[in-house]
């Protein structure tokens, strides 16, 4: 895999014969909060606001962040399973943000998504088999023996067994219903998993398991993933570039490498030194505390949406709002006083 | 009720001897669950002592029993669904498991609190934070309400919550998930107890509201003395915050030292297992794009109903031989405070993974 170069300008970025597999240019997602009776007080939940990067093809791009954040709700979106406010999802030089439903099928064929909750995700009346067999059917891609041998492979191939096949999701472990969940993702051939909080539901050893599987299919089929977790370290595992959302916005993106071993962003440094260390003979660096809680999305700070928590912050942080900036190659920080 | 044990009191003669003092001494623990597959047992010999202000870590993978076991402490778990059938819990002279159930009112909340992994349950959404942490405290102490106001206002206050006055009067849904977790906290702080049970008391926060709770809890186990059993998967959480560390699976012990032997020189394939599973921060590093795999524990967990016979985690382990097949390895002590339920871990000094 080559190391990525930056393209300066992402509007010319998707005429590239490198162009990237997903091209995210400033996505928003403003839900309407219903509020009072008059049309006048309508408030809005700033879910997602002005959010841009770019996934190539075979690569993990992890997006970090604490609850509230939006990294669940860029999922959802690039998938148009809420409908974005702005902004464009460019995939395969096409921007699916505008098209109405009826035509995104071809492209639900190149996208799918793995849940968080392995147990609320499968319909419980369908068959293991069944549920991973579904998509060919939906999409026309396989009929009658042909989807069994399919089917089977695919088991297969995420470590289930063939005689699994009839059985109910009920009949299986967390673990093994993650399983299902990939395998039925993989069913249509995608180029681009979304996964969303894929291991967290599951217990450290067959985590484990899990984000194992995840690496050996990227490696085998060349299909890349948006991973959207929580877990710090997991993300190091599992990510060639990761971004870190706070509010609704991206503050920090950058190969794996620099963002874990020099964060920039006063929000990552603060996040990454609040992981505990699961070694009580390592000495723990100088954690830093962040006062308070996330404000609301509703109701987002002036200026840097950090500023309220920010243990650097300056009286100009309240003022403008920051962008995105790069300070060295492939590393991009949204702060005022980097 | 059976208890197997002869009444004993807590200076055990093999103990190291102690300078400490053992606040909770739960021995032979056994709590069975009744389902339609039959009798389940969620704990199954369990015997470990709470010291005087330590923060002692239960920890293990789901449906291993720590939650049970703490539940059993306090003789919470609904009579429905199961019951406490053997071994005895003693705090101080008084076997909790004997107590009538409103010698234990005196008890639990008071002496012994608890708080849990969602406060937003725990809590009472019709009432506010001030009416519910009042009831508590007058429950237990005999104040007016007035000083039992201030009493829940002080409270507030050492753990931390910003303008305590106004809050003091909101409802539970009007705080964050953080804010929640310190007003259980001040709940359950507010009789001084002498024991905290936390139950998984960070897992639902984000990790700077984890970080917040953790050094709260740490500041408030060393301003009051009051000893901890905290029960968590989490094993940094655990590295952090633990000065000795319980390792359950499959309703038993497999493993208990103080907290640096435990992750330095684990003596359980179990612990040793999800040790090397767990994920850690910097551990991967690799130049470029390159990835590590993490090691594995192959297999899951056995289900409480289809228990293999020996060792509980025989299936899973490399290690396995055909005596773990028939003999059920019991808790043993392998170094000083060091003890292990295996029977392929010899003295603490020859394990260094294989033999």
């Amino acid at each position: 895999m080559s190391k990525e170069q930056q393209d300066a300008t992402i509007s010319e970025a998707s005429t590239k014969p490198d162009a990237p597999l997903l091209d995210v240019r400033g996505l928003k997602k403003y839900f309407p909060v219903k509020q009072g009776i008059l049309p006048s007080s309508r408030k809005y939940v700033y879910a997602v606001d002005d959010v841009s990067f770019q996934v190539k093809a075979g690569e993990t791009l992890g997006v970090v962040g604490e609850s509230g954040c939006g990294k669940s709700t860029v999922g959802r979106t690039i998938l148009k399973l809420i409908e974005p406010t702005a902004g464009q999802i460019i995939i395969n030089n096409q921007d699916v943000a505008a098209l109405p439903r009826s035509e995104m099928r071809p492209f639900r064929r190149e996208m799918q998504i793995i849940f968080q909750d392995p147990y609320s995700s499968l319909n419980p009346r369908m068959t293991a088999g069944q549920i991973v067999g579904e998509p060919l059917r939906v999409h026309n891609i396989a009929k009658g023996p042909e989807i069994k041998d399919r089917v089977a492979d695919l088991f297969q191939r995420v470590g289930l067994r063939k005689d699994q096949i009839n059985r109910y999701p009920h009949e299986f472990s967390g673990g093994q219903r993650q399983r299902i969940g990939i395998a039925r993702a993989l069913a249509l051939g995608p180029k681009l998993i979304i996964a969303d909080e894929p291991v967290s539901a599951l217990d450290v050893s067959i985590q484990a398991q899990v984000i194992n599987l995840l690496m050996d299919l990227q490696d085998e089929l060349g299909i890349s993933y948006l991973f959207i977790a929580h877990d710090l370290s997991v993300v190091e595992r599992l990510s060639h570039r990761v971004a870190v959302m706070y509010l609704g916005r991206i503050v920090e993106i950058a190969d794996r490498n620099s963002l874990f071993e020099n964060p920039q962003h006063p929000y990552t440094q603060a996040l990454l030194s609040a992981v505990p260390v699961a070694d009580p003979n390592i000495k723990k660096i100088q954690r830093t505390i962040l006062k308070g809680d996330i404000p609301s999305p509703m109701e987002p700070p002036s200026g840097c949406p950090f500023h309220t928590r920010c243990p650097i912050a300056e009286a100009s942080c309240k003022i403008d709002v920051p962008h995105l900036k790069e300070i060295e190659p492939g590393h991009q920080v949204s702060c005022h006083l980097r | 009720m059976e208890s197997t044990k002869l009444s004993m009191t807590s200076e055990n003669s093999e103990a190291p001897s102690p300078p400490y003092k053992i606040v909770l001494d739960v021995e032979n623990l056994k709590t069975h669950f009744h389902t339609r597959q039959g009798t389940l047992p969620a704990v199954d010999d369990v015997s470990f002592q709470l010291r005087q202000g330590e923060i002692l870590g239960l920890v293990g993978e789901s449906g291993c029993g720590k939650s049970v076991t703490s539940l059993s402490i306090l003789r919470l778990i609904p009579s429905r669904a199961g019951k406490v059938v053997g071994g005895s819990i003693k705090y101080g002279d008084v076997d909790l498991l004997k107590l009538s159930e409103k010698e234990l009112l005196d008890i639990r909340g008071n002496e012994i609190s608890m708080i849990f992994q969602e406060p937003m349950t725990a809590l009472n959404p019709v009432m506010t934070v001030g009416e519910q942490m009042i009831e508590s405290i007058r429950i237990h102490q005999k104040l007016s309400k007035h000083d039992a106001r201030k009493r829940a206002l002080e409270m507030l206050r050492t753990v931390k919550i910003p303008a305590p006055e106004q809050r003091i009067d909101t409802y539970p849904h009007e705080l964050s998930g953080g804010m929640r977790q310190r007003i259980m906290i001040a709940m359950a702080l507010s009789c001084d107890p002498k024991i905290l049970i936390a139950d998984e008391p960070t897992t639902a926060l984000d990790v700077t509201i984890q970080a917040q709770i953790m050094d709260l809890l740490k500041e408030m186990q060393k301003l009051l003395g009051t000893a901890i059993i905290m029960i968590t998967h989490d094993l940094g959480v655990i590295a952090e915050m633990a000065d000795r560390v319980v390792v359950m699976y499959a309703g038993r012990i497999v493993e208990e030292a103080p907290v640096r032997d435990i992750y330095s020189n684990p003596l359980h394939p179990y612990t040793q297992g999800l040790m090397k599973a767990v994920p850690k921060l910097g551990e991967a590093e690799l130049p470029g794009q390159a990835r590590s795999r993490l090691s594995t524990i192959p297999g899951t967990v056995p289900a409480l109903t289809d228990l293999p016979s020996g060792c509980a985690f025989r299936p899973r382990c490399s290690a396995a031989t055909s005596r773990c097949e028939v003999e059920r390895p019991s808790l043993e002590q392998k170094a000083p405070g060091h003890l292990a339920a295996c029977w392929n871990t010899g003295p603490a000094t020859a394990i260094g993974g294989q033999k």
